[in-house]
């Protein structure tokens, strides 16, 4: 039987057994919702209350600093909208970055037909940002700046405590979000620490469930809620809670907090080992991002001459999963705006393949992967018009 | 997302490679998605007697330039010329939606390799 080798953590993560086995309860036993009177309601409003605490502990915040989301997108949608429209009296300028995630862009965009106008910096060849360029765009209007902790694509880490530094220098009313979405589990999220009013978290990507996510958002920060309903979340996000999504996401967090050095390293080493194999069996092939300033699990390369969604095909007939910065395997038909940003040619970025290891990744994984790309590279040169070297 | 045929041709491409003394070479490309294809003819009394292609593309150009050399091998000029990357996208069982437009290129680069062929035939007859 073939060997199956998942290689793309930074799309999703399999739910940790211990989230998993937190959860179950709260399906079929203790179902009740946390906004009712009787026992089994306050059952799941324990539950709910011993998860925010969980999450406050580990973001280093307030249990009423706390806001549960469906994931990743909503929490940074809800940052950036509630942010943007509650302080609307005192500016209207956003700053962010070009390399964010399509959540933050998209919702950016979205709040430029509103009467915002929007900065979206420039970052240098691995992807980052710079806090002097932060600096430099802030204006007399600017009322919300959000850059993220740490980038999907290529994991290049921002300096997030330096930006902060530098916009609260200038003036202290400026809010300011990180999507955390990519460092949790890695890097240190806690919110002083980072010097961030907001932040995203979303648990399918540190072996939580899908479907559920947390806003932090400071005391005081100003804050226009963007679902009505039913007050939950103290009147900041209606919606019945979903408590077994909620309890799963908490304890994934726990266990991943505290494993955060072992998971570094362990990630490190394979995707050390897959680095060095593949500069040593595969010409013409570059590293995208920081060499260093990056999430430890995080390789994406791109290989001259071919293109990412073909070698996707022939990795998935070969039994590894992992995703593409190629034109071919977006859905708007465009190659990775990340990549283009940095600077990377675009045939290189057509030719791009994103590998992010998980906790379970063994090196036999990583030999298996070594044995089989530089064939599929090499096949797909010899077939390439671009290839000088077959 | 690819049906079998797709991937038949994508696993194990037809005519794959170049043909130094070519009689015809046409060249597409698609610079929104990236997708590029090359081919080359080799013309006997009026007749394509040997095809080849080479591609830097998706798994959609990778088979419908397969596809197509396997279509007009031994084919008239005209004939070829009449292939439409619809014809391609049909004898491979469909293509989905968004990869019909980018990558189904291969018949274009075809009949570019023909007007090629063609467009060198009548230069050398004029200067006789």
């Amino acid at each position: 039987m073939q060997r199956t080798v998942y290689l793309d953590h930074a799309a999703t993560t399999p739910v940790h057994p211990k989230a998993l086995e937190a959860m179950l309860p709260y399906f079929s036993e203790v179902y009740g919702n946390p906004s009712s009177i009787y026992s089994v309601a306050r059952e799941s409003r324990k539950a709910l209350d011993s998860a925010r605490e969980k999450v406050a502990d580990i973001l280093g915040c307030k249990p009423n600093e706390v806001i549960f989301t469906s994931g990743g997108s909503e929490s940074d949608n809800l940052a950036i909208k509630g942010a943007a429209f509650a302080a609307k009296s005192g500016g209207n300028h956003i700053i962010t970055s070009s390399v964010e995630h399509h959540a933050v862009l998209h919702t950016c965009q979205f709040l430029e037909k509103f009467g915002f106008e929007v900065t979206y910096l420039p970052v240098d060849k691995y992807g980052m940002v710079d806090p002097a360029d932060v600096e430099k765009a802030i204006t007399d209007k600017t009322i919300l700046v959000t850059i993220m902790t740490a980038n999907n694509e290529i994991g290049t880490i921002n300096p997030i405590a330096d930006i902060s530094k530098v916009i609260k220098k200038k003036n202290k009313n400026i809010v300011l979000h990180t999507d955390a979405v990519q460092a949790a589990g890695s890097l240190d999220i806690q919110a002083n620490h980072l010097g961030v009013d907001m932040l995203s978290l979303s648990a399918h990507k540190f072996y939580g469930p899908k479907g559920v996510g947390v806003l932090y958002v400071r005391r005081a920060t100003p804050f226009l809620p963007q679902q009505q309903g039913g007050g939950q979340e103290r009147n900041r996000r209606a919606g019945t809670e979903n408590v077994a999504g909620i309890v799963g996401m908490a304890t994934a967090l726990e266990v991943a907090a505290a494993s955060i050095e072992e998971y570094n390293r362990h990630c490190q080493s394979m995707r050390d080992r897959l680095t060095q194999g593949l500069f040593s069996k595969i010409d013409h092939v570059y590293l995208n991002g920081h060499p260093t300033q990056r999430l430890p699990n995080n390789a994406n390369f791109s290989f001259e001459y071919v293109e990412g969604e073909s070698i996707l095909l022939n990795l998935d007939m070969m039994g590894v999963a992992a995703s593409s910065g190629s034109a071919c395997t977006s859905a708007s038909l465009e190659p990775s705006h990340v990549l283009m940003a940095m600077g990377v040619p675009v045939e290189l970025a057509h030719g791009s393949v994103r590998f992010t290891i998980g906790s379970k990744n063994s090196a036999e994984d990583i030999d298996h992967v070594l044995s089989v790309l530089p064939d599929i590279v090499q096949k797909l040169r010899a077939m390439s018009p671009l290839a000088e070297v077959r | 997302m690819y049906s079998d045929l797709v991937m038949d041709h994508f696993s194990n491409p037809r005519n794959v490679g170049s043909i130094p003394d070519a009689d015809g070479v046409g060249l597409e490309g698609n610079p929104v998605c990236g997708d590029l294809m090359k081919i080359f003819i080799k013309v006997d009394d009026d007749r394509i007697a040997d095809i080849k292609f080479q591609t830097f593309g998706c798994g959609a150009a990778i088979a419908t330039s397969s596809m197509v050399t396997e279509i007009v091998k031994g084919k008239t000029l005209d004939e070829a010329m009449k292939v439409t990357n619809r014809n391609v996208a049909e004898a491979l069982g469909g293509l989905p939606g968004p990869k019909m437009h980018c990558s189904n290129l291969a018949a274009d680069a075809l009949h570019k390799a023909i007007e090629d062929y063609r467009s060198k035939k009548a230069a050398k007859l004029a200067t006789i």
